[in-house]
């Protein structure tokens, strides 16, 4: 089936140009081809929900808005989309601006969060709708619904209703609608939110395999931070309308830029600090540690991630004692809360694999909890 | 609720129902088939067809009944083009007008209909507001006239049902289709329209079946020479005192009432396209 893909995005010969996506012309893909989002301001009423952001989106890539609710990102979505009118700023596609464009001349399509599929039409019309739009022929609309059809593995089902469908099949009718028409960038809110969760495993590969099949970029807009880390090419953490940090799945996850990315990507545990070169003094602690990575020399901020932190076993360079207060049997994890000489709590995630048992902890027991300098990540105060 | 109670409470609207639609149906379907006499009640009872095969055949009931199906389908469409944008407007008004827009939609119900038309007479009158404001041609007792008053008294009843279609369509399908690629109109004709179709009905059905029967409006603003069918039967019960074929007028009528919603319902079903 990959060897089918390309054919159907391939600008065929025989295709009408589009009349009415000036910008969709020009169907090349090269590095010009980036979205480019400049200092775009959206304001509801006087709140901002986006404020002076900039992004750049790679050519190819999927790259995932990550966030909490209120952060902005489905605000940016709708305004590449537009649904929503930027107070100011651009948002470049192809040296073009689209934020004057209407929603329906802008090469980008979006999956929306509900589906929104057309109840009154059937699946096959539904995903037909924007190459009509386009002015392409019926004939050749139907024959580019069949190959989206076996694309997400809906041959057969052109004439159902989308009602008729389950969850899981609605959301390929969805996908398919949205990548008929060969948007320049596919938008995607949420799109895995309304399956269960082990259809959701499948359709996250799935979703990868077929944007690199694609050749084209996916912005695609969630609020779990796994699904993030396991799709993204690159991810965006967006805080107050405003870019957190960019980076890739490991750079953010490695060296996140401040305790809010830290936190929001699951760091459990930060600590104020000391920092000279590589050692790290823990005032309240009394104890000095190393890492590996040395940082800006001054306060700052220890953020250790629960299950890179070690208890008994042979201790590993830095080393602190505490006292557990809790433990709670977690499946493929124990977690552990272990309280230090100075009252703070440091959570700890115990994997229950190389042979270690599921014994839960007694609160109370002497522990000394360690870990390497690699796992250290020193973040500004 | 047990089931002896639950008996009661339909005993009353089943009652009402038997005592105020089915008895005087079967009332009129009585004398329909009666035949006409000289007496008090004006019928004898009896079967025959007569009556209904007059008013079938007379030109004077077929031309009525066939100008009063134009003059309910006319005040609907036209109902149907004003109120559609009116309805649509009030679905995508903020909140906080939405409902100040609908008492305005229901306020003339707050006054007297009688009261009402006649205002619209002095309005139409040849030395009245209209005529003397916008130079128009004479108005009053015309067939212009007639279907102002029958826009003007039926409109609600077409924007209340559709306002209700269209305030429960999710926004996002119209997102949807232009973000497809739909210009505006397209995002109407192909999503709107086709997903307001229960509305269209309820709203037609609503305002086309009483504008059939209507009399008042026509009597009090139309012009003298254009019989509609509620007038014939009006004046063939209370003027010939001819009480069959009156009822066979209402018979008739009945039979077209019933006949154009359930076409209307039908179609009304949102199908699947393709």
């Amino acid at each position: 089936m990959a060897g089918r893909v390309p054919a159907i995005f391939a600008p065929a010969a025989e295709a009408p140009k589009p009349r009415t996506r000036p910008a969709m012309t020009a169907g090349r893909i090269n590095a010009a081809d980036a979205l480019t989002i400049s200092a775009l301001t959206v304001t509801y009423g006087t709140i901002p929900a986006l404020d002076r952001l900039d992004l750049t989106i790679k050519p190819n890539e999927l790259f995932v808005l990550l966030g909490a609710s209120g952060s902005g990102k489905t605000t940016l979505l709708s305004a590449i989309a537009g649904f929503v009118r930027p107070t100011s700023g651009q948002i470049l596609l192809d040296g073009t601006d689209l934020s004057g464009l209407p929603p329906h001349r802008r090469p980008v399509n979006t999956m929306f969060q509900s589906y929104a599929l057309f109840p009154h039409m059937s699946v096959a019309a539904n995903i037909g709708f924007g190459l009509r739009q386009q002015g392409i022929s019926r004939t050749e609309t139907a024959q580019r619904v069949q190959a989206m059809l076996t694309l997400v593995r809906l041959e057969g089902f052109g004439r159902r209703r989308p009602t008729e469908l389950s969850g899981g099949q609605q959301q390929r009718v969805a996908l398919a609608r949205s990548l008929a028409p060969s948007p320049r960038v596919l938008l995607l809110d949420e799109p895995l939110s309304a399956l269960d969760q082990s259809l959701r495993r499948d359709t996250r590969t799935e979703l990868v395999r077929l944007r690199r099949s694609l050749g084209i970029s996916f912005v695609l807009v969630t609020h779990d931070q796994d699904e993030a880390l396991e799709m993204a090419d690159r991810i965006g953490v967006m805080r107050d309308g405003r870019m957190a940090q960019v980076g890739t799945p490991a750079e953010l996850y490695e060296s996140p830029a401040d305790r809010f990315v830290a936190g929001f990507l699951g760091a459990a545990n930060i600590l104020p600090c000391m920092i000279d070169g590589t050692s790290v003094a823990l005032p309240n602690l009394g104890i000095t540690i190393r890492t590996a990575r040395p940082g800006p020399t001054g306060p700052g901020l220890l953020a250790l991630r629960a299950e890179r932190l070690r208890i008994g076993g042979n201790p590993l360079p830095n080393r602190v004692d505490g006292t557990v207060t809790d433990s709670t049997y977690a499946g493929d994890a124990l977690s552990v809360s272990v309280r230090l000489a100075d009252g703070t709590v440091l959570r700890i995630k115990r994997a229950l694999s190389d042979g270690l048992t599921a014994a839960a902890i007694e609160p109370g027991t002497t522990v000394r909890v360690s870990w390497q300098p690699e796992a250290c990540m020193l973040l500004p105060p | 609720m047990t089931a002896a109670t639950r008996r009661w409470v339909l005993a009353v609207p089943t009652l009402w129902l038997i005592l105020l639609l089915v008895a005087p149906l079967a009332i009129v379907l009585l004398i329909a088939f009666a035949t006409p006499a000289d007496r008090i009640p004006p019928f004898s009872l009896g079967f025959t067809l007569d009556n209904l095969r007059l008013v079938a055949s007379d030109p004077l009931y077929r031309d009525a009944l066939l100008r009063s199906l134009r003059v309910a389908g006319i005040s609907t469409v036209i109902c149907l083009v004003m109120g559609f944008p009116a309805a649509l407007a009030i679905a995508r008004a903020p909140s906080r007008w939405r409902n100040a827009l609908l008492l305005a939609v229901m306020l003339p119900f707050w006054t007297g209909f009688l009261m009402r038309i006649n205002a619209w007479i002095g309005l139409l009158a040849d030395d009245g507001l209209i005529v003397r404001l916008l130079g128009t041609p004479h108005l009053l007792y015309t067939d212009t006239a007639m279907y102002i008053g029958m826009v003007y008294t039926y409109l609600p009843f077409m924007v209340l049902p559709l306002y209700a279609r269209l305030s429960r369509l999710d926004p996002t399908l119209m997102q949807a289709a232009a973000d497809l690629g739909a210009p505006p109109w397209r995002v109407f004709l192909r999503v709107i329209l086709p997903l307001s179709r229960p509305g269209i009905a309820a709203g037609a059905a609503l305002v086309f079946v009483p504008a059939i029967g209507e009399y008042v409006i026509p009597a009090l603003l139309g012009g003298p020479q254009a019989q509609l069918i509620g007038k014939v039967l009006w004046e063939e019960f209370f003027s010939n005192r001819d009480w069959p074929t009156a009822s066979a007028v209402a018979v008739w009528l009945l039979v077209v009432l019933i006949a154009i919603p359930a076409v209307v319902m039908r179609a009304a079903k949102v199908p699947p396209k393709r």
